[in-house]
């Protein structure tokens, strides 16, 4: 077994560097997938370096592995989808995340943009979002049990804390750095309050929107865990306190990790899909 | 042909004693000082200048976008105040939209209109300006000269009395900026409106303007007004223009051989 993973890691080392002789196009397919390999291959040897054997008289010599082998995990991920744990877990949290973080934007979208725009909102607003924005939202995990129990509601209320103030900062500096030119145009052509908001300042802050919208996922995302540990009785999250509190299975930890990391990079792809509207190019686009 | 002007020349702005500081730290720093300077209606003037005489911020105050410290500043008799959309201000960069179509750009001050009108509008301007099967085209799609034509579209699709012009020209190519401005006159022909623009383009000023202002720098004053009284196209070859163009460069007080 260690011969193998030894040649593998030994190969994969050689195709990176062979790979500088290669057009740049084979080089983007070929270093990935060959870094990929590497790391299986420096796990799988790490893993099998922190296995040791416990001999009981009378019994067959067992072994132990401390940390879950690629195989090993692979098969514990196929155990979470055939007894259906990854999917009903992966929707919990996935729900938990969706409300928390489109009330963040329901909330922090106007917010922003009314502090960003009056001078008399961001004095009101802006030092409170600036004193609470330091506060890792796992600090609030006390209060918010304390307050909303051991329900979905306090998981919910730690993802909201953890994307609300990206969204808010955000849209505020997007306001603000509007070039007065858009501003004065529609002053110039009469445009009353609500039309200045809807076909100015919005539009001008819009990409801008989008791009904390997709750090304010991503924070969400990363909460999760740490929310639903805790308490809840479902989730990724707990998943992953559940299988080492409840007989040490690491490969199950490993394995919702990897499902953590996977569904992450999903809904980066989804917000990214945003910056492709029409409206918006011309913010991700350099002239 | 340029307008020659009828006899009784109809006032149209009138700015009196105009002065404006600005306060840079504990440093003050007169920008405008004393101007006078009298616009007439259907009038093309340039307010020629070099970077830094406060010939940008002349505009601003026109265009009610700033006050003044001291002095007046009428238009039909009337005190500015605030920007008005029977004065529109085209902008050299950010002016139009990104996040909006040509056709939406061109619509922004039609919004209160009923749909029909403000689509025979747009066409019409868009027309004007060459831009038909651009319509749903994005700002970043198009060229820089495109852009501008954009911007005075949209400035022009609300019928203004004057158009202020802040170096509209001045991000364009040379050869794109000559075909932009037999462009800005030919529209201005048609349409017969009022229009200041500032521009540091001693040649820009001589092709286009009735009257050039020219502008000295800290503080800012008017150094002469000089009325360029020759028919369009104007020929920079020719020696009348040359003429005109050493006046400029002299009260510019720079000399315009190399």
């Amino acid at each position: 077994m260690s011969v193998t993973a030894f040649v593998t890691a030994a190969l994969a080392a050689v195709a990176i560097v062979a790979s500088r002789g290669l057009r740049q196009r084979a080089q983007a397919v070929v270093l990935p997938v060959a870094t990929g390999v590497l790391l299986l291959a420096l796990w799988h040897l790490w893993a099998e370096s922190t296995r040791y054997e416990i001999a009981t008289p009378g019994e067959p010599v067992r072994t132990v592995e401390i940390f879950p082998t690629p195989h090993r995990t692979l098969v514990a991920l196929r155990e979470l989808m055939s007894d259906g744990r990854l999917v009903r877990y992966s929707i919990a949290s996935l729900f938990r995340v969706a409300v928390g973080f489109l009330l963040a934007a329901a909330i922090g979208i106007p917010l922003g943009l009314w502090a960003g725009w009056s001078t008399r909102a961001s004095y009101s607003i802006n030092p409170f979002v600036q004193a609470l924005r330091p506060i890792s939202p796992l600090a609030w995990i006390p209060i918010a049990t304390l307050a909303f129990g051991i329900r979905d509601e306090a998981a919910i209320f730690i993802i909201f804390l953890g994307s609300f103030f990206p969204i808010v900062t955000g849209t505020m500096s997007a306001v603000r750095s509007m070039p007065v030119a858009y501003v004065r145009s529609a002053h110039n052509f009469g445009l009353r309050k609500f039309e200045l908001l809807a076909h100015v300042v919005f539009p001008a802050a819009l990409p801008q929107i989008i791009t904390s919208l997709r750090i304010a996922l991503g924070v969400a995302w990363l909460v999760i865990v740490a929310a639903e540990m805790n308490a809840i009785q479902s989730g990724l999250g707990f998943l992953i306190v559940d299988a080492r509190n409840m007989g040490m299975r690491y490969d199950l930890v490993v394995a919702a990790m990897l499902v953590i990391g996977a569904i992450g990079i999903g809904l980066d792809f989804l917000v990214r899909r945003l910056e492709r509207i029409d409206s918006v190019r011309w913010g991700f686009t350099k002239e | 042909m340029s307008a020659p002007h009828a006899i009784e020349r109809e006032l149209k702005v009138e700015v009196r004693g105009l002065s404006k500081r600005f306060r840079r730290g504990n440093e003050e720093l007169l920008v405008l000082d004393g101007l006078d300077l009298e616009i007439a209606r259907g009038e093309f003037v340039c307010i020629l200048g070099p970077s830094g005489c406060g010939k940008s911020t002349l505009l601003n105050v026109l265009g009610g976008f700033e006050e003044a410290d001291a002095g007046s500043i009428r238009i039909d008799g009337e005190q500015v105040t605030r920007p008005d959309p029977r004065r529109i201000f085209v902008f050299q960069d950010y002016g139009i939209f990104p996040w909006a179509t040509v056709r939406e750009n061109i619509a922004l001050g039609l919004l209160r209109r009923p749909a029909r009108e403000r689509e025979e509008i747009v066409a019409r301007y868009v027309e004007l300006i060459g831009l038909q099967g651009f319509e749903d085209s994005y700002p970043g799609e198009l060229s820089g000269g495109m852009k501008q034509r954009v911007a005075v579209a949209r400035a022009l699709a609300v019928s203004p009395e004057i158009v202020f012009m802040d170096e509209p020209l001045g991000a364009l190519d040379s050869l794109t900026r000559l075909a932009m401005r037999r462009e800005l006159l030919r529209i201005w022909q048609r349409e017969r409106m009022t229009i200041a623009l500032v521009t540091h383009d001693v040649d820009e000023s001589l092709q286009l303007a009735d009257r050039v202002v020219v502008m000295t720098s800290r503080p800012g004053r008017i150094a002469g007004i000089v009325p360029i009284d020759l028919p369009h196209p104007r020929d920079p070859s020719a020696s009348a223009y040359n003429a005109k163009k050493r006046e400029l460069f002299g009260l510019l007080g720079v000399r315009a051989d190399v």
